[in-house]
């Protein structure tokens, strides 16, 4: 994301930058911006803990279990494999 | 746990086992992600059922090039989308609204509204298992691609590079989606936990 030279950054900027932040994608001086915000704001230090946080929840649901049903219906699936040849 | 290229090496090896042990890791996974595309649940699996043995056929031709796991899902999401009727329609890349509402934001850009604290309350307040629920639901509330970025960068675990891959999406879409979606369970999280409770 390209911004305005000089100016600082407002948090309703600083919210729809939050991702590049995360991901490593904000330039030298952008990250430079970024952060002396961060500095002086707590609400949106607030905003980036709570984005890290959400990212870690995320990170901690687990996919269903496999039903008796289809764990029976992969090993057939995998035998006739096999003797397809 | 053990790791995917040791349970490649005895798949190769002929060993049931190994299968069914990748099956045990994956399945739930890619119903999840197939159910993405496709009308219903029924269809989902049908089609990871397919994934499977394409992937059980493909196991000789594998060069490794990539994780198991990304040419798994590749596989997956190349026949989701052709069995699905979803790419029939045009999707947009993103919504276009802001991450947070407008509203919340006074008319020099600061916050009026601020982020309502919810952090602690998360995991002392609410059970994992309500709380693994919450963002389920979320999750499935997302946009379809949003949903199938946040699932295979978050939930997954997979590097953007990969998600880019699986999806054949560009870098720069990833990271909207992505943007995009963890700002939704971000705002469902404090809509639920905020100090303002359920609204």
């Amino acid at each position: 994301m390209r911004l305005a030279f000089r100016r600082d950054l407002v948090c309703q900027q600083m919210v729809e930058l939050v991702t590049d932040y995360l991901e490593g994608g904000l330039r030298s001086s952008a990250r430079r911006r970024f952060e002396k915000h961060l500095a002086g704001c707590p609400h949106c230090t607030e905003y980036l803990a709570q984005m890290r946080e959400t990212i870690r929840l995320a990170g901690r649901v687990t996919p269903e279990d496999l039903t008796p049903q289809m764990r029976d219906d992969l090993t057939d699936l995998y035998r006739r494999w096999r003797s397809e040849g | 746990m053990e790791p995917d290229a040791e349970l490649l090496r005895r798949l190769r090896a002929g060993d049931e086992q190994a299968f069914v042990a990748l099956v045990e890791r994956y399945n739930g996974s890619m119903v999840r992600l197939a159910a993405s595309f496709v009308p219903s649940r029924a269809v989902a699996e049908e089609v990871v059922q397919d994934t499977w043995l394409a992937v059980l056929r493909g196991l000789p031709a594998f060069q490794g090039r990539s994780s198991l796991q990304t040419w798994m899902f590749t596989i997956l999401v190349n026949r989701a989308r052709t069995t699905g009727t979803r790419e029939q329609r045009s999707i947009p890349v993103a919504d276009a609204g802001p991450v947070v509402d407008a509203a919340r934001f006074g008319p020099d850009g600061a916050w009026s509204a601020p982020p309502e604290h919810w952090i602690e309350e998360a995991e002392d307040r609410i059970e994992a298992e309500k709380l693994a629920g919450l963002l389920r639901g979320a999750m499935d509330g997302l946009p379809g691609r949003q949903r199938e970025v946040v699932m295979l960068r978050d939930v997954e675990g997979m590097s953007s590079a990969e998600v880019c891959q699986v999806l054949a999406i560009s870098e720069a879409n990833q990271r909207v989606l992505l943007h995009r979606g963890r700002g939704k369970l971000r705002q469902a999280l404090e809509s639920e936990l905020g100090v303002g409770g359920s609204r």
